[in-house]
């Protein structure tokens, strides 16, 4: 056949052609790091601004929105996407340019997003903020770049430890002392386990076993608290191998292997960990803090700080936060609900109000607060607690394919001797 | 030059008609024809297509400009244990799940080849389960035996058959197992379908005259059942084949992966390199080398069946 025949040529017009298009579409990408460019402008009347919000805290983004959309005539619609799907959903959106208005983040992937462009820069916007150094500290930390800052805090959730009163009295514990180190925490979980858990529906504790993310929340703050790290600053080295992490992960393998924790602590992959301790059936363990007002009525829960194996007290600054995305055409709009949602009236009378943790740390002590002492404890360690940078934290920790979880299940369930080995494994992870 | 007379009388000149224009010829028409079809493979497939090896030759990042890598994405796939793992599962799990699910597809099909009252209902029953979405299904075998609130578990301990919770995910066997027995539970009736159709095109006078010829059950089963469905039994080994190998739904739904890594697959990589890592070029390239991989495949298979055909 001729190599040039008519049907030849036309396919490789056709193939010419979609080439074409791909390389318009390779091209037709916005610049990473977009400036704000209406800083000043006044915000148009009568907008509506589209947000994303991830169902782990859709209870304190909802309140806001209502709150927000009650009073003013830009309004505000939310869409709330499971956890687990929370940053496919965003990749896939930024890949198709179809990012909304506004999206919140778990606050440990927002370095990742920053740097890959997607919020839109609001330096000056924030700065023009009467309160702009009362804003939480290591949410404002993980949300700045090379010096420029992308996003707010939204909703703040700190891990605690819980301890349920009833059955620490029916175990011959005294109820209104929770642990205050994590030795101690181990003996009142035994306590509990031997006293009652004969028939199987009591357990002395619990924790999300096969859950990358619950390992980071629940067990790094005994590691803050005995003075170790589990990273160096730049969150390009891992620390998981050194004695401060080994000690606390020893603790939890002999409660696994004496049977004190619950049965599926093993499998537990993240969606249910937190629905065990409000039925009543754990004796301590440690919990976000935004379920404390998820708690049944009649349940007597106690709260305290994570300490390590012998004292000092810590927490995993967790929660969301929040940015205009950088594809947005109602920046005004959208700053508008963002400005107002770290307001005095939002954190006091949507969050404060609800016993929610406050994204300003000069309104922790407010009309709401003195109610419960238990808010007032969870509020005071937002600055005794951490939130990790690291550029690859999700790849790294919260993947289920990622190293860290291997590292933990060795740790725990398995031979703790693998363990410097899998801990170059993260490096490794957090360097790509 | 051609002259004709009209019935007036007056002559007139005219010419031999002229050739048919371009859009009326017989090759245009079958243009036309296939235009929608071809449109629609060019925009769904082809475009698609192109723009994933685009892709996988540069490093393209979520938002911004794409740079030229090449051949970057392809190299580093050696480097990446995970995906090098997933192959050896996916194969694995490929394996066994199209022996078993060819085996209880044909089981099924020769149940209820034959016509008899309340039939239908059999083949209803086992046909029903793949009219539930596969996602759907991942989700209801989670639900139905997760330790916690599942109710398999419970019902077992009543019959008497366990005594403690089977940890149906907790181990990487027990992880295959149960993600098979979701997969054959949701396929069976299906493959059974595609089998009963070849079943019932084997006239019934080939049976009568092997049974005249004293052929045993056996006999008429491997001398003339099998043989006669071999085309049908092609189908549905490609089709069964090619899916486990994209498997992705069950073991991201039902298994997470898990536990420590043992249930992932090469599509799991794929995705999680593209949305969890946010690496779309490297996802492109691992995409890339799956569907080469696959066309060789299936082009081998094709071939081995033509032969023994």
């Amino acid at each position: 056949m001729n190599p040039r025949s008519p049907r030849r040529r036309r396919a490789g017009a056709i193939l010419v052609g979609l080439l074409a298009i791909a390389s318009v579409a390779a091209c037709g990408g916005a610049d990473p790091q977009p400036a704000d460019s209406a800083a000043s402008a006044a915000p148009a009347e009568g907008v509506t601004v589209t947000m994303w919000t991830r169902a782990a805290t859709q209870a304190q983004s909802e309140r806001l929105v209502a709150a927000y959309n009650k009073g003013h005539k830009n309004q505000v619609k939310m869409t709330v996407i499971p956890t687990d799907n929370y940053q496919p959903r965003i990749a896939a959106a930024a890949g198709a340019k179809q990012l909304p208005d506004i999206f919140a983040s778990d606050v440990i992937f927002v370095p990742n997003y920053t740097s890959q462009g997607l919020f839109l820069d609001i330096t000056d916007r924030i700065n023009a903020l009467p309160f702009k150094d009362k804003l939480a500290p290591s949410h404002m930390k993980l949300g700045t770049l090379d010096g420029r800052q992308y996003t707010l805090p939204h909703t703040l959730d700190l891990s605690v430890w819980f301890w349920n009163k009833d059955l620490y009295s029916k175990a011959g514990l005294d109820p209104e002392k929770g642990p205050t180190t994590l030795k101690e925490f181990a003996e009142q979980a035994t306590t509990v386990d031997e006293k009652l858990g004969q028939d199987g529906k009591v357990s002395g504790t619990f924790f999300g076993g096969n859950c990358g993310g619950c390992y980071v929340f629940t067990f790094w703050p005994s590691v803050w608290a005995s003075g170790g790290q589990v990273m160096n600053p730049e969150g390009t080295t891992s620390l998981n191998d050194q004695p401060a992490m080994t000690n606390v992960f020893n603790i939890y393998k002999d409660l696994y292997a004496k049977g004190i924790t619950g049965a599926t602590a093993k499998e537990e992959q993240g969606p249910t960990w937190t629905g065990f301790f409000p039925k009543g059936g754990i004796g301590v363990m440690p919990m976000p803090s935004t379920t404390l007002g998820l708690m049944p009525k009649d349940m007597k829960v106690g709260v305290a700080p994570i300490a390590g194996p012998d004292g000092g007290e810590s927490t995993f600054v967790g929660g969301d936060s929040v940015g205009i995305s950088s594809t947005t055409e109602n920046a005004d709009a959208a700053w508008e609900f963002l400005s107002w949602s770290v307001s005095d009236e939002a954190q006091v009378e949507v969050m404060a109000k609800n016993k929610d943790v406050l994204a300003r740390t000069d309104l922790s002590d407010n009309k709401y607060s003195a109610e419960d002492p238990r808010v007032v404890l969870i509020n005071s360690l937002v600055a005794k607690g951490q939130t990790p940078y690291a550029l690859r934290f999700g790849q790294t920790y919260n993947d289920p394919q990622g190293p860290w979880l291997r590292l933990a299940r060795e740790a725990v369930f398995g031979d703790p001797g693998k363990v410097a080995q899998l801990n170059t494994d993260i490096t490794k992870s957090l360097q790509q | 030059m051609t002259v004709i007379t009209r019935r007036d009388g007056q002559a007139v000149r005219a010419t031999s008609p002229a050739p048919p224009s371009w859009w009326r010829t017989r090759g245009a028409q079958g243009w036309l024809y296939a235009a929608p079809t071809a449109l629609i493979v060019g925009v769904l497939f082809l475009a698609p297509l192109v723009l994933i090896v685009w892709m996988s030759l540069n490093r393209w990042p979520l938002l911004g400009q794409a740079h030229f890598n090449a051949p970057d994405n392809y190299t580093k796939i050696a480097d990446n244990p995970l995906f090098l793992d997933a192959v050896g599962f996916t194969l694995k799990y490929t394996v066994i799940t199209t022996v078993l699910l060819s085996v209880v597809a044909l089981g099924l099909a020769l149940l209820v080849q034959e016509r008899r009252p309340g039939i239908g209902f059999f083949r209803t029953a086992f046909f029903l389960p793949g009219a539930v979405g596969f996602a759907s299904a991942a989700l209801l075998f989670y639900g139905l035996l997760n330790n916690d609130f599942g109710p398999i578990d419970p019902i077992l301990r009543t019959l008497g058959i366990i005594d403690e919770p089977v940890k149906w995910t907790g181990t990487p066997n027990m992880a295959l197992f149960s993600t098979i027995t979701l997969v054959i539970w949701r396929f069976a009736g299906f493959n059974m379908l595609i089998l009963l159709t070849g079943l019932q095109a084997i006239p019934v006078e080939v049976y009568e005259a092997a049974r005249s010829d004293g052929a045993n059950r056996l006999q008429i089963f491997t001398r003339i059942t099998l043989p006669l469905l071999r085309p049908t039994i092609a189908l549905m080994l490609i089709l069964s084949i090619t899916g486990s190998l994209l498997a992705f739904d069950q073991f991201f739904i039902f298994t997470n992966g898990g536990p420590d890594n043992s249930t992932v697959s090469m599509v799991m990589v794929v995705y999680r390199d593209a949305f969890f890592r946010f690496d779309l070029g490297g996802a492109a390239a691992l995409s890339v080398v799956l569907l080469v991989a696959l066309v060789a495949l299936n082009a081998l298979q094709m071939r081995v069946l033509r032969r023994s055909n």
